[in-house]
């Protein structure tokens, strides 16, 4: 008998986490186009979840799934150089403002023309949508059960699989079949980093459209050496109905978007002495603040 | 037909306090649109829950009382929403933020192919003028939540397909019993009659909850301690100005994943949310993740030794020093100043 095949799910974001100085517009705000673009960091989470997995039972496969614009399939050479072994880039103009029902009816239907998976292993989370919803959805649409907030898989084999999930004031360990889909929550391990000959091995793979602007030595390489390839799939590909993808299929719309800013107040300095604090301290009393 | 639905979450036997929370918000937003307000109540030994769900101005209580709905999973419960959707054709669903609802809610949204907004901090009524078709449409939820890492508030709507569902974040709106509480109608439903066995097939073996969860939502006086505070040994002495002022401690993430203080008390976007009267915050820098679940607090008193911490912005008072010499001084200078 084979190993497990899986499929995991990952998503190219905006690094919202430190918004440093050349990020920030003059009105206090953030330019969201001067962030990195990162992997996002549930989804490495989950891409070790699922190496693990391979490092355990012989002959399973993992094959990183991402949606998104072109250079996304940065996404799915970062997870070759750390030890997936293909991936899938979803492209088309046609996908755009997609929101997490329009998202997940593609990423399903991906899923679906590679067939056969046992287990996809999501992020919980992207950090620029922050939803959440894309996996739970992703489950429903394959008509798979699902297990969110995985924080450590505690025991697998080629029937099932037992994993802890994190609550907000506890854990629960559940026990499931395959086909099945898990998301993974922010307190799982960190992603092991690239393998240096895994690096060396796929530095030049990359799509068709990628492939196009490469120079004349980088395709003799291609023709040579088939794993180089990285699959590319459009809307006619998937044989997506439009009805159900971008801006038509996505029935959450926008109306407005508040940039946040960083308003001051006017602050009371006080100082850090006995003199100062006993002042603080006595005007919280008279007003009631404590006591 | 056409009302607003709340799914509320059970711990066990007693409501989760999300899920007051949102029902009250319900009420009023069903009373802005003249509809009733119907709850779906799913678990085991529900005796009793409508009287309290009454109480908050619920009018139909839809209850399915099971072994196999205790404790919660995604399968069994997305079932019996999903069908209970069906028929009775909501126009609004609201769901906790929490990790119940944000793991059932989209997967009834992907059943019913209806929008979903995640993680609202505010729920109105409004118009919405499409641009592109000049179309206006009227009474619909205007759904605020925070993205991009807290750095944007986005406000969506759902205008053409029902229901409008979204997931409501815990602490951000007030639990509110209503003056004239009225007995309202209980449904019960056979989960028998409309599961299967493939929605059984995942199985909870073991659940580890901690007992008596804390209340830092409803302290009004919150010591919170950062990274700066720098170890678990220095955090006894924000318990120690919290026991003197009569609050709680809480924590930043920084502080969580150092290990000086335990998840439960994590204050933030992807912790709990608070509104005290007071706010002392020690120690910590104030990013964005962290002001989302303290900002509107009435008073903040930041302690750092950086003046240039971007938490001195919100706060009223700032004290810029060591916070080891600083929090015991606080402490002495209460003790000798009350009455
Ligand atoms: C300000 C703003 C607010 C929004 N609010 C909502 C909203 O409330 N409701 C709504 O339906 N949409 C919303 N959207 C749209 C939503 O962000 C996009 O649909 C997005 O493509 C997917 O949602 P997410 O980023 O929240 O992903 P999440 O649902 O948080 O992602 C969960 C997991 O799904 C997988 N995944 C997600 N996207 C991809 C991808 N492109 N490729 C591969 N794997 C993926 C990853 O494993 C990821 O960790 C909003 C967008 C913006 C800009
Ligand atoms: C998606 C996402 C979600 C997040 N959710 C949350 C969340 O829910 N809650 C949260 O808090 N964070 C959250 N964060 C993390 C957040 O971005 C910050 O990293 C975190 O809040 C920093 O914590 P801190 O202020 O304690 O630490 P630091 O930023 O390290 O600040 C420490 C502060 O202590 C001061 N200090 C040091 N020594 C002393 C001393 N002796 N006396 C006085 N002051 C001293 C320093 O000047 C500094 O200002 C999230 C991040 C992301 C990306």
């Amino acid at each position: 008998m084979k190993g497990l095949k899986i499929i995991v799910l990952a998503k190219q974001v905006p690094d919202t986490r430190n918004v440093g100085k050349d990020a920030m517009k003059a009105d206090g705000t953030v330019n969201r186009s001067a962030l990195p673009a990162i992997f996002n960091p549930e989804d490495l989470q989950a891409l070790e979840q699922a190496l693990r997995i391979k490092d355990q039972i012989p002959e399973t496969t993992v094959t990183t799934i991402t949606m998104g614009p072109v250079r996304a399939a940065n996404i799915i050479r970062e997870a070759l150089y750390r030890g997936a072994d293909d991936g899938v880039l979803i492209t088309d103009r046609r996908f755009a403002g997609s929101d997490t029902l329009a998202t997940s009816y593609a990423l399903s239907l991906a899923a679906k023309k590679i067939g056969k998976f046992d287990l996809i292993v999501c992020g919980r989370q992207a950090i620029d949508g922050d939803t959440a919803q894309v996996g739970p959805q992703v489950a429903e649409k394959l008509g798979i059960p699902q297990v969110t907030y995985v924080e450590e898989i505690l025991e697998v084999n080629k029937k099932k699989i037992t994993v802890k999930r994190r609550l907000e004031n506890g854990v629960e360990t559940l026990v499931a079949p395959y086909p099945l889909l898990l998301t993974v929550h922010g307190s799982a391990p960190e992603c092991r980093s690239r393998n240096a000959k895994l690096l060396m091995k796929f530095k030049h793979a990359c799509t068709p459209a990628e492939l196009v602007r490469e120079a004349e030595d980088y395709l003799r390489l291609h023709d040579l050496h088939d794993y180089l390839d990285i699959t590319e799939w459009n809307v006619d590909d998937l044989n997506a109905d439009l009805t159900w993808l971008g801006l038509k299929g996505s029935p959450t719309k926008v109306q407005r978007v508040e940039n946040i800013v960083f308003t001051v107040k006017e602050s009371i300095q006080v100082k850090p002495d006995k003199e100062g604090i006993d002042g603080l301290m006595k005007e919280l009393i008279a007003h009631h603040n404590v006591g | 037909m056409n009302n607003v639905f709340v799914y509320c979450e059970m711990e066990d036997q007693r409501i989760a306090d999300v899920s007051l929370e949102i029902i009250s918000r319900g009420r009023a937003l069903a009373n802005e649109i003249d509809v009733k307000l119907e709850v779906i109540c799913l678990g085991h030994k529900l005796n009793g829950v409508e009287k309290e769900l009454f109480e908050y101005g619920v009018e139909i209580v839809h209850k399915a009382d099971d072994k196999c709905l205790n404790p919660y999973l995604t399968m069994p419960h997305a079932s019996l929403v999903a069908t209970i959707f069906e028929k009775e054709k909501p126009r609004i669903g609201l769901f906790g933020a929490t990790s119940v609802g944000r793991d059932l809610a989209p997967r009834i949204a992907s059943k019913l192919k209806c929008g979903l907004t995640a993680d609202c901090t505010e729920l109105v009524i409004g118009d919405y003028l499409d641009r592109k078709t000049k179309q206006t449409y009227q009474d619909l939820l205007l759904q605020r939540r925070p993205a991009f890492g807290g750095n944007i508030i986005a406000t969506i709507v759902t205008p053409d397909t029902l229901p409008q569902l979204a997931t409501v974040r815990e602490g951000v709106m007030k639990k509110e019993k209503v003056a004239n509480p009225r007995k309202g109608k209980v449904k019960t439903y056979n989960p028998e009659e409309f599961l299967d066995q493939s929605d059984l097939v995942v199985k909870v073996i073991e659940r580890h909850i901690e007992e008596n969860k804390l209340n830092i939502k409803n302290s009004s006086i919150i010591v919170a301690g950062g990274y700066g505070v720098g170890s678990k040994e220095n955090f006894e002495i924000l318990f120690e100005l919290a026991d003197t002022l009569g609050g709680d401690v809480g924590g930043s993430r920084a502080a969580v994943d150092a290990g000086f203080i335990g998840r439960e008390r994590q204050i933030g976007q992807t912790g709990i949310t608070v509104r005290p009267k007071l706010y002392i915050a020690c120690g910590i820098s104030g990013q964005i993740q962290h002001r989302a679940g303290m900002e509107n607090s009435a008073m903040i008193i930041s302690i750092n030794n950086d003046a240039e911490a971007p938490i001195n912005k919100i706060a009223d008072y700032v004290i810029i020093g060591d916070l080891n010499k600083v929090v015991p001084q606080m402490i002495k200078s209460y003790k000798e100043n009350i009455a």
